[in-house]
């Protein structure tokens, strides 16, 4: 008979290698918390462990699973739980069917070894997904959480350290009969700064689309009521689809602006759209100091120096542009598109935009900008 | 308050009507006897802070609730000093002093800080009134920078005041932390603290908890009204499924309605007791319209 002490070790060892991070001070704090509910028994050792150990949701399932490995049946424990958490609200894990991202299946399989399903959905092309693939991500899009990028503004607010805020001090003094009071400090206030984000829903782009209109979703509602973010499609015509966007519900959100978009699937004449969108809202002050995010893959059917001068125009009123482009984060991409080749020069950040991973990658991008 | 096992603590909480699986009261019963903090995360509405209240009533505890924001800092949470009743204080010293004799300087510095000045925000109030229950409750809501100071409070359990010394807790006290994972909360917080998440109740569990919060509501009612909401906790379209205090509302609701069995009419006249989102009143209408149709 080993001593229990080692056994207990032993298994925040395999639950580490699981992928839970396991410290020091929580396997301490397991074995202590087993000493106080007396060890040998099976489900008190299971409930002292998922208190100590765990940090989260997505540990309780690893852990479950780990203990199962470990200590064998599972009598007096729950059922599995189900996948569903806030991490990944909608819908309970389909396993992933075999083979049907037939691209990248090679490297799937070397992925599936460490990572769960979500984490290999999390990487995979939205455009080469099935039917249930897709119905399973649209709920891994909550865990989305941009952030607006802020910008100065003039206006102060209190701080608790800074520059002295004079009236507020005096004010402050007068209510104490003169006395003096604390001194009260200031600095520069921030607002969120004006996202703008030009969705490309012509033909080559069609498999994105949905994805892209969802990731607009995320950014319209992260940025609630200061309504700092504006969306566009561009395609052979220019969308307003802001207020689309703004519908709580994403479904409701993707059929409203569905129904508002004329030119799904189109030709794409991104030179001249975006000098129509410069002319009618950019220039007037929708894009000035703002974030620009370009989601395009670059196939432009009119004239690419067009396209190049607008850019810079773009370049020249916003604060920063971003270029997304599906292709870029696949093997063998080479940025070798007309479009692309004219608008890069004019670009702050180019960045892919393929997957629900590289999408997380721009938030963060978009809110450091 | 030494109780002796986890179905013990479940015994005490369940005589405050609070009623708590063997998972949950065994994490309070280590909470306990180790004197940890315990973190609870879960949806929204699924009894997180009321179970730091059953704590505190069934142990006969004060309560000392911190409800964090954005921006809370320390003097919100420890102490202040009461800085216009110190000038006042000074005002009457001068006075007085002025009338006779003089008092040295020393002396009327030193009465100025002194306990009766001193402005105890909770977790200072925690400690002083050991032993009690202190909830921080939504503790994501706070910043990174009160997490760090949340941190050294609780591993210390006292907290040293410049001008007077250190106040430290006879008996640390009962800490329950709250999150309801609006972001993630740092790692040193949680690795000081036993974690446990709170799910929705099962089917029977939540009839019972309908039985000892609301036992004016008659059986079949309460059981009607568990089995709907269960079964729209089960849709994934709802954009905040309703928790247990929706539920108690609902069938509060209905009962006032004089309701004895739910129909179309009286569900859809109650439902902003379980809904608060548009977009879900209308799907659970019409999901309702579907269950409640014989």
């Amino acid at each position: 008979m080993r001593d229990p002490d080692v056994v207990l070790l032993a298994f925040t060892r395999a639950l580490r290698a699981a992928g839970v991070p396991v410290t020091h001070d929580r396997a301490q704090g397991f074995l202590a918390a087993t000493a106080v509910l007396g060890a040998g028994d099976r489900r008190a050792a299971y409930l002292a462990g998922r208190a100590t150990l765990c940090a989260g949701p997505d540990d309780l399932a690893r852990y479950d699973q780990v203990f199962h490995e470990y200590f064998g049946s599972r009598d007096g424990l729950p059922l599995p739980r189900p996948k569903q958490r806030v991490e990944a609200p909608a819908f309970s894990g389909l396993p992933l069917d075999e083979g049907t991202g037939a691209a990248d299946s090679d490297e799937q399989e070397v992925v599936r070894a460490t990572a769960s399903d979500t984490e290999v959905l999390r990487h995979r092309d939205v455009a080469a997904l099935s039917a249930a693939e897709k119905h399973r991500l649209v709920g891994l899009f909550a865990t989305l959480r941009p952030r607006p990028p802020v910008r100065r503004t003039a206006r102060h607010q209190r701080w608790h350290r800074g520059r002295v805020d004079a009236s507020h001090t005096l004010r402050a003094s007068l209510r104490r009969m003169g006395e003096p009071a604390e001194i009260a400090w200031r600095r520069r206030g921030t607002r969120p700064r004006r996202v703008v984000l030009l969705v490309d829903v012509s033909g080559s782009m069609s498999g994105y689309a949905d994805a892209l209109l969802r990731l607009a979703h995320r950014f319209t509602q992260a940025a609630g009521s200061s309504g700092s973010v504006e969306t566009f499609t561009v395609g052979t015509r220019v969308t307003h689809v802001t207020r689309a966007m703004r519908v709580r519900d994403p479904e409701r959100a993707l059929v409203a602006a569905g129904e508002t978009v004329p030119d799904w699937s189109g030709g794409t004449r991104l030179g001249e759209t975006l000098r129509f969108f410069l002319d009618r809202w950019g220039q007037r002050g929708m894009a000035r100091g703002a974030v620009v995010v370009v989601f395009s893959d670059g196939w432009e059917r009119g004239d690419p120096t067009m396209l190049g001068e607008q850019m810079a125009r773009l370049r020249r009123i916003a604060h920063r542009v971003v270029w997304v482009n599906p292709h870029r984060g696949k093997a063998g991409y080479e940025p070798v598109q007309q479009g692309v080749v004219a608008a890069l020069p004019h670009c702050d950040d180019f960045v892919a935009g393929h997957s629900l991973a590289t999408f997380a990658e721009l938030v963060e991008v978009v809110s450091r900008a | 308050m030494a109780l002796e096992s986890p179905a013990a603590v479940a015994d005490r909480l369940g005589g405050t009507g609070y009623l708590a699986d063997d998972a949950l009261a065994t994490v309070a019963f280590l909470a306990l006897e180790m004197q940890r903090p315990l973190l609870l995360e879960g949806e929204p509405g699924t009894g997180k802070t009321a179970l730091a209240e059953a704590i505190a009533e069934s142990l006969e505890l004060p309560l000392v609730r911190l409800q964090c924001y954005e921006g809370i800092d320390a003097t919100q949470a420890l102490y202040d000093w009461d800085f216009p009743r110190q000038i006042l204080h000074l005002r009457a010293l001068e006075a007085a002093g002025s009338a006779r004799g003089e008092q040295s300087v020393e002396e009327a510095e030193k009465s100025l800080y002194d306990a009766r000045f001193l402005l105890a925000r909770p977790v200072l109030r925690a400690l002083q009134e050991s032993p009690a229950v202190l909830l921080v409750d939504e503790v994501d809501r706070a910043d990174d920078e009160f997490e760090a100071f949340l941190l050294e409070v609780l591993s210390t359990y006292q907290v040293t005041i410049p001008e007077l010394g250190t106040v430290r807790a006879a008996t640390p006290p009962i800490v329950v932390l709250t999150s309801n994972r609006t972001r993630e909360l740092h790692d040193a917080l949680k690795r000081r603290c036993l974690y446990h998440w709170i799910d929705h109740p099962g089917l029977e569990r939540e009839v019972e908890i309908l039985r000892s919060r609301a036992p004016e509501v008659s059986e079949t009612l309460r059981r009607q009204v568990v089995e709907l909401v269960q079964q729209l906790r089960g849709r994934d379209d709802l954009q905040k499924p309703p928790g247990v205090a929706e539920t108690l509302d609902w069938a509060r609701a209905l009962h006032h309605l004089g309701t004895a069995e739910i129909d179309i009419e009286t569900a859809a006249a109650t439902l902003g007791a379980l809904v608060k989102y548009r977009e879900d009143s209308e799907r659970v209408r019409h999901a309702l319209d579907q269950m409640l149709r014989p």
